[in-house]
């Protein structure tokens, strides 16, 4: 496999290899890795780093909604220009283009219920093109880019077995 | 009653207890410990695995299945075999399926051999052959294999240990402990002397799938060596199934067929959840466990160079997922070492001697675990390695 497609590989597990420990993983020499992470960073391979976190450990109960859109396309651009007007949005945390019976596919969050419901009614319901919005509270999340929320990390092997 | 060890059979007797199980008593006694001393993959086995399991037994399949085990497993285990190593079984009569491989060895030895007869085990080793040996009355005949060869059996070592009562051989690679493979020519330069001695071979392909950097060969595979050699795999590593305790056996019908009669009357049949979990790992399984592999290749490398950073030898393994380095600079022997990291450091190993007298001085870590606990345990271990260096 290409060498970019296994460091990706590796970091999207965890963002937090450092390169020394990547260049003997993958049995490279470190420089290399480092020129080549950094050649995806610029050419936006890479878009950043995250962490997935579980808000409610530390109290924070924000409010995510995942809003259907239904947009009437621009003339030569489609879709991308109304995408880029929503997704300027800071509140906007993801926004798809989807198939089906809508056309856009958006994650909102907030503090509140409030704060969410007066960005649809004020923001993107207002906004030229777009049609109607059915909005989706998330009630509780079970797994998240490929973490579960609720499973301890927990070794149930024996310590010591032949 | 107290006292009742007269009443225990000679051969139990005479057989020691497991330096595993020793050890294992000391760390469980012991808390915040990052063990790599597991011999099972830190994954547990993929979801469409456990859900087949899950469908058969809501579909009522709680039953017991022929004593061979389900012809459907049969098929898909001789489709495996043939893809793995390239050779053929016939799925009614060539294959027998198991309560894991330590049942077959078991089975086996109990099949072939009379009492005194001698079985060649290449140490390092699985701690099961030489006792599986002595309750099937037979007598177990170390033969050493070294660091310097990559712990592969030279058939020089292997005809040094020859006698008229030699009729087993036990070829368990890749190995656990030293995660040394055989290569072709490795096997090749075997095939003379097993077959001039008459000797069958037990092949322990366990640790198969795991093979880095090379494809793994069966003995089995060579001109010659079908009818004499028994192949035996199952899903404890690759697939990440070591509780659900299935595996198999492949060989001559006649061998397959005598250690079908001891089967039938020990275990009757390998539990039916186990052997339903079994066809859909064959069937859709490879996918992940190439994943899996290649997981366990990263950390195999991280592993060997955190070893080597710490000043201890460590010849590169080439399957399974354990390092065996040398601990001889410290002065220390396997199990004073072991000992000393885990209350010092906080860090369990086994002790290279749990897996035969060759093993003394090495220690044996399993680096299926994940990479922060891998580089934790190796900077532990530095600090002990750097205390007791002497030179």
């Amino acid at each position: 496999m290409d060498l970019r497609k296994r460091i990706l590989e590796l970091l999207e597990q965890d963002a937090r290899l450092s390169v020394k420990t990547l260049a003997t993983m993958l049995e490279e020499d470190e420089n290399k890795i480092t020129a080549l992470i950094r050649q995806m960073e610029k050419d936006k391979t890479i878009l950043g780093y995250g962490t997935v976190i579980n808000w409610e450990k530390v109290g924070c109960d924000g409010v995510t909604a995942m809003i259907d859109v239904k947009v009437i396309p621009e003339r030569e651009v489609g879709f991308n220009s109304i995408a880029e007007r929503i997704y300027r949005f800071p509140e906007v945390r993801c926004v798809y283009l989807m198939s089906g019976t809508y056309d856009l596919s958006v994650v909102v969050e907030g503090n509140t219920m409030k704060d969410v419901a007066r960005f649809i009614s004020h923001k993107l319901s207002t906004l030229e093109h777009v049609q109607s919005t059915v909005t989706h509270f998330i009630l509780k999340r079970y797994k998240q880019d490929n973490f579960i929320f609720e499973e301890p990390e927990e070794d149930k092997r024996l310590v010591v077995s032949p | 009653m107290s006292g009742m060890e007269s009443y225990i059979s000679q051969a139990v007797r005479a057989i020691p207890p497991s330096g595993i199980r020793k050890f294992f008593d000391l760390v469980s006694q012991s808390e915040g410990v990052i063990s790599l001393g597991v011999g099972e993959p830190d994954f547990v086995t993929p979801w469409h695995i456990r859900e087949a399991c899950w469908y058969s037994l809501e579909k009522g399949y709680t039953m017991y299945t022929s004593n061979s085990g389900l012809p459907e497993l049969r098929d898909e285990i001789a489709l495996y075999e043939k893809r793995k190593i390239g050779v053929e079984y016939d799925p009614q009569q060539g294959i027998l399926v198991t309560v894991g491989v330590s049942e077959a060895i078991d089975i086996a030895l109990r099949a072939l051999l009379e009492p005194g007869d001698e079985v060649l085990i290449p140490e390092p080793c699985f701690v099961s052959y030489a006792p599986g040996t002595e309750l099937a009355y037979g007598k177990a005949v170390p033969v050493e294999t070294f660091d310097q060869d990559e712990y592969r059996l030279r058939p020089d070592s292997l005809a040094a240990k020859i006698t008229p009562r030699s009729k087993v051989l036990i070829l368990a690679y890749p190995n656990n402990p030293t995660g040394g493979i055989m290569y072709r020519e490795d096997l090749e330069a075997l095939v003379d002397i097993i077959i001039k001695n008459d000797l069958i071979v037990i092949s322990d392909e366990i640790y198969s799938e795991l093979t880095y950097n090379g494809e793994h060969v069966s003995i089995a595979s060579l001109p010659g060596m079908k009818d004499r050699t028994l192949v035996m795999d199952g899903f404890s590593k690759a697939f990440a199934m070591t509780g659900w305790r299935i595996g198999y056996a492949c060989g001559h019908p006649d061998i397959i067929a005598a250690m079908t009669k001891i089967h039938q009357y020990t275990i009757m049949c390998a539990p039916i959840m186990a052997q339903k979990a079994a066809i859909e790992a064959l069937r859709n399984g490879e996918g992940q466990m190439r994943k899996m592999v290649e997981d366990y290749n990263y950390r195999r490398k991280l592993m060997v160079n955190g070893l080597r950073q710490i000043g201890l030898e460590c010849f590169e393994p080439r399957g399974a997922f354990y390092c065996f380095p040398s601990i001889r600079s410290t002065g220390l022997s396997s199990e004073e070492f072991c000992e000393k990291l885990l209350f010092e450091e906080q860090v369990a190993v086994v002790p290279g001697n749990a897996f035969g007298n060759s093993g003394e001085g090495f220690i044996r870590c399993c680096y299926a675990a994940s990479v922060s606990n891998i580089e934790e345990a190796v900077e532990r271990m530095g600090r002990l390695v750097c205390r007791h260096k002497t030179k």
